[in-house]
């Protein structure tokens, strides 16, 4: 399965699971819940950290935390 | 709870929520600023005086502005703070009615911790900020319905423009007299129906959600006793409670009852033209080569305010003080008290007032970033750069102003939320070749280097300089890189946070952070600054008295000795006996007995040394830089007959004024910011043992 950081800017998918069970409760309380539609919006300059918008605002975290968000890509 | 009664009101909310305008906005002035006891959380308190509408009675009320959280789970020390305040009910904090701030425009997210603070049962009123933003999207809310789906009082306001401020007092009120506890939002008590009870029954608890958040988190809880953690302890492993799952299915559930909650209550236009400015301002702001050339620009404002536009207000401070103590010098009979008033307490707090202008400058400008929102792209385009040395985006601002005064810098430190970046950036941040090094540099630079000597079309002493300040840089995250190894951390660290949408400063939130970091650093770090000025003063003023009698009798008779007799004095003062008896440790430096006075006496500043180099060397014009230098250019080494002040000797005297920590009012504002002694003799033990090793390296090597 493919996880936040593999998305390009633009690509729409939707939270699955998550692999880090602590990281996972401070993103859930920030709203990022399984089946919330989520995608990256920008990429800082050097590639890392992402900003993801997620249930209407804007969401920045480092690459290595991203990968710990499992997401189903929308077609 | 009646209302003759003090009423307690605590503002809770997520960050970024509006939270401390309308905290402004409720108490203007009437803040009391200081810490929670033992840890280094602003705890903001103010008071404001409400009047009933049909009594016309006045009721005292006293808010709270508690640390922004996203929810109760406490995961850092500045939302423990919150989660303690508001679920144990024995705190001396605990409010009586809660104020929570919700966000309009990102109503979803500030609805999660507004439901559970519902949930705990205290009395409490959702006031909506940012209505004008989504009025301007085009997005409705129902109020009326909210408020009943709730079961609470909900007032739109806007705290900038004063708009629902005396409603949202009229509510608490309200609330006080009459508040009937809503139907729980979530309903938690099945996840563990044994635990939730037994700790209602044991601390009295009428709520369900307060007791389950105990469950949780019972072992953060200070006003608990160790017989009743272990109780708890033992319960929940003999009831097999899991907090962890515990907690994320509450979440879930919650998060659902929202989205129904919000279907019903909000009417999103079909189009959205929400947030295209923030877009757009994005788009610039963090381009790679855009967003770091503006950051860079600002920067550069930034360094130029603090470095230069304050040496005007500083000139004008220090001449007022100058004609103070002239005053009072002229004013009250010589002797003792005369010195000790003049040259001890006034001095003091000269140089005290004397860093108002870089600390307000310095501040005016985080404000302005942090109100703005543009800080957190400032985190998101440098994190990667500074993570390696275990700082991040945030502690750039603190790194670099230090090089124009460490004080503000370690003051603004406070804006990193993660406890490591920020001793850390602490205890790394006086490296930077401050302003107070200009003058020391400038004095040694000077005598080392002629001044039309050229490298390539560059002037020598500029390079020197310039190189002065590299070092200074280098050093801070060479440390940095060490420290992120050797420091532990409970706390996990984390860089999840919001970017917020783009905002107008709020010139009264700038005026009142100014206003309250200059007021900490006049009253917190002014006390232990004057204490230490007195003890200067008294080691530098007195010594055994046959000696300075010895002086006195000596110059009896001649006339415009005063500078003869200063500089007698001061070497047969206490300092002066130091600075001799510590001759030994430093003459590997190349450093005599006189370095050694003036290293005692900069301790105040490090600009002082200059002053008392002019004193010991009986220059009469403490203020020409030019005759100093001459006359120490003429001072002979006893030994060798030769010029004392080598180039060996300049570089080494330089590396060591660029690495020890030779300012007393940096190591009284890091106990303020860290709360404890340990971290200023941490830091002050190594940066005078870098400052040691290398100026012996520089001048073993050079001589």
């Amino acid at each position: 399965m493919k996880n936040l950081s593999n998305l390009e800017p633009g690509e729409k998918a939707v939270i699955d699971s998550f692999s880090d069970k602590e990281l996972a409760l401070k993103l859930m309380e920030m709203g990022c819940l399984p089946g919330e539609q989520i995608y990256i919006e920008r990429k800082a300059p050097l590639g890392d950290p992402i900003a993801v918008s997620i249930s209407g605002y804007l969401l920045s975290m480092r690459k290595s935390e991203a990968k710990t968000i499992f997401v189903n890509e929308i077609k | 709870m009646t209302l003759s009664q003090k009423i307690k009101v605590a503002l809770v909310g997520n960050p970024n929520s509006g939270k401390t305008t309308l905290f402004n906005a409720l108490t203007g002035l009437n803040q009391k600023v200081g810490n929670f006891p033992g840890i280094t959380v602003d705890k903001k308190v103010g008071a404001c005086q409400i009047s009933q509408l049909a009594s016309k009675n006045k009721v005292d009320t006293e808010f709270i502005d508690l640390p922004g959280t996203y929810s109760l789970y406490p995961k850092s020390v500045d939302e423990s703070v919150t989660f303690q305040i508001l679920c144990d009910s024995k705190n001396e904090h605990h409010p009586n009615v809660n104020i929570i701030i919700a966000d309009a425009s990102n109503l979803k997210r500030s609805l999660c911790l507004a439901t559970q603070v519902i949930d705990l049962n205290t009395p409490c009123i959702l006031a909506l900020s940012m209505m004008d933003l989504i009025t301007a999207d085009g997005v409705e809310i129902d109020i009326d319905l909210l408020s009943d789906q709730l079961g609470i009082l909900v007032v739109p306001i806007n705290a900038r423009k004063k708009i629902g401020i005396g409603n949202l007092k009229q509510a608490i009120i309200k609330v006080i007299n009459d508040f009937e506890i809503p139907s729980c939002f979530v309903d938690i008590k099945n996840l563990a129906p044994e635990l939730i009870g037994n700790i209602q029954n044991k601390l009295t608890l009428k709520s369900d959600y307060n007791a389950f958040q105990i469950a949780c988190n019972y072992k953060t809880i200070t006003g608990l006793s160790e017989k009743e953690k272990s109780h708890f302890e033992g319960l929940a492993k003999e009831l097999k409670f899991n907090p962890k799952r515990s907690q994320a299915t509450e979440t879930v559930r919650r998060y659902k009852a929202i989205d129904k909650l919000i279907d019903a209550c909000v009417k999103y236009p079909e189009f959205s033209k929400n947030n295209s400015l923030t877009q757009k301002l994005d788009n610039i702001l963090t381009h790679p080569i855009l967003g770091f050339g503006i950051f860079l620009a600002i920067l550069f404002l930034i360094f130029q305010a603090v470095f230069s536009w304050s040496e005007y207000p500083m000139e004008i401070i220090d001449n007022a003080f100058a004609q103070l103590s002239q005053f009072v010098g002229n004013s009250l009979p010589q002797g003792a008290l005369n010195s000790l008033i003049v040259d001890g307490i006034i001095a003091g707090l000269g140089g005290i007032v004397i860093f108002i202008p870089q600390i307000a400058f310095l501040f005016a400008f985080i404000a302005i970033l942090e109100d703005t929102g543009y800080m957190s792209r400032v985190s998101f385009i440098t994190d990667k750069l500074l993570r390696g040395f275990g700082l991040s985006g945030r502690s750039i601002i603190p790194l670099l102003s230090g090089a124009a005064c460490a004080i503000p810098a370690v003051m603004s430190a406070r804006t990193i939320p993660n406890w490591k970046e920020r001793i850390i950036t602490i205890m790394v941040v006086p490296l930077m070749s401050c302003a107070a090094r200009l003058p020391v540099y400038t004095l040694l630079i000077s005598m080392m280097i002629p001044a039309d000597q050229k490298w390539l079309i560059f002037n020598l002493q500029g390079l020197t300089m310039m190189g002065f300040y590299l070092i200074g840089f280098v050093s801070a995250i060479s440390i940095a890189w060490i420290m992120k190894y050797i420091l532990k951390s409970k706390e996990r660290g984390y860089f999840v946070m919001e970017m917020p949408t783009y905002k107008v400063p709020d010139w009264k939130t700038v005026g009142l952070t100014i206003f309250e970091k200059v007021k900490v650093f006049l009253i917190d770090a002014g006390k232990i600054i004057v204490a230490i000025s007195i003890v200067l003063w008294v080691l530098s003023s007195y010594g055994p008295s046959d000696k300075f009698q010895e002086i006195e009798e000596k110059y009896q008779y001649s006339e415009n000795a005063e500078v003869e007799i200063a500089s007698e004095k001061l070497e047969a003062s206490y300092a002066g006996i130091i600075g001799k008896s510590i001759e030994p440790v430093i003459s590997p430096l190349g450093f005599d007995w006189r370095i050694g006075i003036s290293l005692i006496t900069s301790f105040a500043a490090r600009e002082v040394f200059v002053g008392t180099m002019s004193t010991i060397y009986s220059v009469g014009d403490a203020d020409n830089t030019k005759s100093i230098r001459e006359k120490l250019m003429s001072h002979k080494n006893p030994n060798t007959g030769e010029a004392f002040f080598t180039p060996a000797v300049a570089l080494s005297l330089m590396l060591f004024y660029a690495f020890a920590m030779q300012c007393m009012s940096t190591l009284a504002i890091v106990y303020r910011e860290t709360n404890s002694w340990k971290w200023p003799i941490i830091q002050f033990i190594y940066m005078s043992l870098l400052a040691y090793l290398a100026s012996f390296a520089a001048y073993q090597l050079l001589s």
